[in-house]
């Protein structure tokens, strides 16, 4: 290993070596000594100072909860992937190893919040009411999104990275722009979703800029995932991302992103942050993605056994398991429950899948327009017809 | 009936407009205190606030991207691109959202956005402030774009626009902000936004064209009249989708067209034209498609422009070509 280089920050003549950066990046393995934790991965309890009061109202019956949420985020992500394999879906973006993040935040909005997901948010999407089934639409090709957009407050998936962080800072403009922020009752936020690799774009750094510029109730929530992907954090930046924040004028944590109770805690509070006209707030999930970045990728080209393993240890789901069983004297038969749960769920995203109709071709020239166009419409008359001349020829052959 | 300039009659579109709806905003960089660059939306800010003319950052994906999100939150935002040459910034907004949110939501998210473009030379600019870049939006699915050519237009067309539940490219031709023309102060005697119009009859040859081109048309006709030549002129006014019924239905009596507009030729919106004219009145056509174009160079520096830009001398001579044929 190289000798570290002296190096002083701001001073051009010095530069950090690849392990300095790194080791400032990553800190040490729990992601930091600022690091928010309420549930070690060995299912401990934890205190914190600041962040305990926003779980004070936390009940066995919300942690059994919340573990139910978890494993059944896992298991449909698992069954995406099955299908996938199974040729089902032409492609599935996996959340394994986020699923606390996703959990954790999500259960912190209220149904008045808005939120703009990236395109691995199933999660989130869970906790905004979205059933799995109509995520599948997205993977099989069928749509590009079925929920009910506006009463789940839950935007459509965005894929081109990055953009979505613009469109939230605007919807949360408008927010205060209707005055729906100033009171901790009754106020309004939004929340944003991208991963580490987005913070590279320009559209995030210009909605940072944004939300800053017209003190925005926005949540930026930044799941840190190590990889973008097989591009590592250390390609992306020199400081850890959740100290970004303070250049734009707003606080930044960074979470354990695998403590469900930590992100439900820390994302309570930056939205109380929004309401009450403190927005915005930039939120760093210090997580780790289990599998691949898609379907279509190959993780271990490009990471080590050893980090998966590593990261294993810390798993989301088993720390609360242990916590509810050895803290709170849960009985097997609960955890029996939610895994029948969990199968059934799997069994009814594969029927519904492998059920899904094909879209018929007229769905193609649909809602590209809200008045009409001549073009489009004569091209869809034309195609029609010609689709329609085919009938009768399958049953023929 | 009231004469003013293209300017003016932009202010006064706006002004209606957001009178008529409170969810209309405009933003943009420099939009209220200033009044915009060109003071298209001079005195706005300080009738209707600070709320609604939004001094945006300097930052033409953000002001796309939040005039997106501002209008899932119920919003019409009107944004304003200071020149044309300064909008690839915005684009990805414009092309990867703005155009196929509608169409992805399967119409559940319309996103009613205007995004005003001054565009085109003339103006002895410095290097991208004088491009004109509207087919590269006529391509994209999902947008409608626009362009104005006359006060009248101008004053119309934006709140047509702005009424619209599809995102409009607006472009505004920039070197024609401050001539003057007559405004009909009723909405009953303006076109459709997407309607093409015939701004002067003849039976010799047709010319389609559009935005700052149109006045140079108009006087390439006038000096051809005293020719003898009678050339009809169609200012195409929309450009996507295109009216194309107007041009089909001058050249099947004409017999001749001739395509001008100041942007490259290649893949451009007088090659849509040329082809599909050419489509439908094969047999009609006593001559090939003639085209008055730019060149297929970037826009040049700005002591060549007059070479550059098509000019009246340009124009008659496609149209000696054409009628020589």
């Amino acid at each position: 290993m190289e000798e570290p280089q002296a190096w002083v920050p701001g001073d051009p003549r010095s530069r950090p070596s690849r392990d300095q950066v790194v080791a400032g990046l990553k800190g040490v393995d729990e992601g930091g000594v600022e690091l928010v934790q309420l549930l070690t991965p060995e299912g401990e309890r934890v205190h914190h100072e600041h962040f305990d009061r926003y779980t004070a109202d936390v009940t066995l019956d919300d942690l059994k909860s919340l573990y139910r949420d978890l494993v059944l985020v896992r298991r449909a992500d698992r069954e995406g992937n099955s299908l996938q394999r199974h040729g089902e879906l032409g492609i599935w973006v996996p959340l394994l190893g986020q699923e606390a993040a996703q959990v954790g935040s999500g259960r912190a909005l209220r149904p008045s919040d808005m939120c703009f997901p990236s395109y691995r948010e199933h999660g989130v999407a869970w906790t905004r009411g979205v059933d799995p089934t109509e995520l599948l639409g997205i993977f099989r090709g069928t749509d590009h999104g079925s929920w009910d957009f506006a009463a789940r407050r839950f935007h459509p998936y965005t894929i081109v990275i990055g953009n979505q962080c613009l469109n939230a800072a605007g919807y949360a403009m408008g927010q205060r722009f209707e005055s729906k922020v100033g009171d901790r009752e009754t106020g309004e936020a939004t929340i944003c979703y991208f991963g580490d690799g987005a913070t590279s774009q320009g559209d995030v750094h210009e909605g940072f800029v944004w939300a800053a510029a017209y003190d925005a109730p926005l949540v930026f929530f930044c799941q840190n995932n190590q990889w973008a992907i097989s591009v590592p954090l250390e390609r992306q930046t020199r400081v850890p991302l959740y100290q970004r924040a303070r250049g734009y004028g707003f606080p930044g944590v960074r979470v354990d992103g695998n403590d469900v109770l930590a992100c439900l805690a820390v994302t309570r509070w930056a939205l109380d942050e929004c309401r009450t006209g403190n927005g915005p707030v930039l939120i760093e999930a210090f997580t780790y993605r289990m599998d691949s970045h898609t379907t279509s990728d190959d993780a271990t080209r490009y990471r080590l056994a050893d980090e998966v393993e590593l990261w294993k240890l810390k798993d989301p789901i088993e720390r609360v398991r242990v916590h509810l069983a050895r803290r709170h004297g849960v009985e097997q038969e609960f955890f029996e429950a939610v895994d029948a749960e969990a199968n059934e769920l799997g069994e009814r995203l594969r029927a519904f899948c492998r059920a899904m109709p094909q879209p018929g071709p007229e769905r193609m020239f649909s809602e590209v327009y809200a008045d009409a166009s001549p073009q489009v419409d004569a091209q869809r008359a034309e195609y029609l017809a010609y689709h329609a001349s085919f009938a009768g020829e399958e049953e023929q052959a | 009936m009231s004469t003013t300039t293209m300017a003016k009659a932009l202010n006064d579109g706006l002004r209606a407009a957001m009178e008529r709806d409170p969810k209309v905003l405009i933003m943009g960089e420099d939009v209220g205190r200033l009044g915009g660059v060109f003071r298209i939306t001079d005195g706005l800010q300080k009738d209707f606030g600070e709320q609604r003319v939004l001094d945006t950052p300097l930052s033409e994906s953000g002001i796309i991207g939040a005039a997106i999100g501002l209008a899932v939150r119920g919003f019409r935002p009107v944004c304003e691109i200071q020149f044309d040459g300064f909008v690839f910034p915005g684009f990805d907004q414009i092309v990867s959202q703005l155009a196929k949110l509608r169409y992805r939501t399967q119409g559940a998210v319309p996103v009613p956005v205007v995004v005003r473009i001054p565009f085109g030379g003339g103006i002895g600019a410095v290097e991208h402030h004088s491009e004109s870049p509207e087919s590269l939006f006529a391509h994209v699915a999902g947008l409608k774009v626009v362009a104005c050519a006359t006060p009248a237009d101008a004053h119309w067309m934006i709140q047509q626009a702005i009424a619209c539940d599809d995102p409009v490219i607006f472009f505004e031709p920039k070197r024609r902000y401050w001539e003057k023309g007559t405004v009909d102060p009723d909405l009953g005697a303006a076109p459709p936004l997407h309607s093409a119009r015939v701004v002067r009859p003849g039976s010799t040859l047709t010319i389609a064209t559009y935005g700052p081109m149109v006045k140079t048309c108009l006087e390439a006709a006038t000096a051809a009249a005293e020719d003898g030549q009678d050339l009809e002129v169609i200012d195409l006014r929309t450009l996507s989708p295109l009216d194309l019924g107007p041009v089909a239905e001058s050249v099947r009596r004409t017999g001749r067209l001739v395509v001008v507009s100041e942007a490259p030729s290649e893949s451009s919106i007088t090659s849509e034209v040329a082809a599909r004219i050419q489509q439908e009145c094969f047999f009609s056509l006593e001559a090939p498609v003639l085209r008055v174009t730019g060149f297929d160079t970037p826009y040049p520096p700005s002591r060549l422009e007059d070479d550059y830009l098509p000019d009246l001398d340009r124009v008659l001579d496609a149209v000696d070509r054409s009628l020589a044929w």
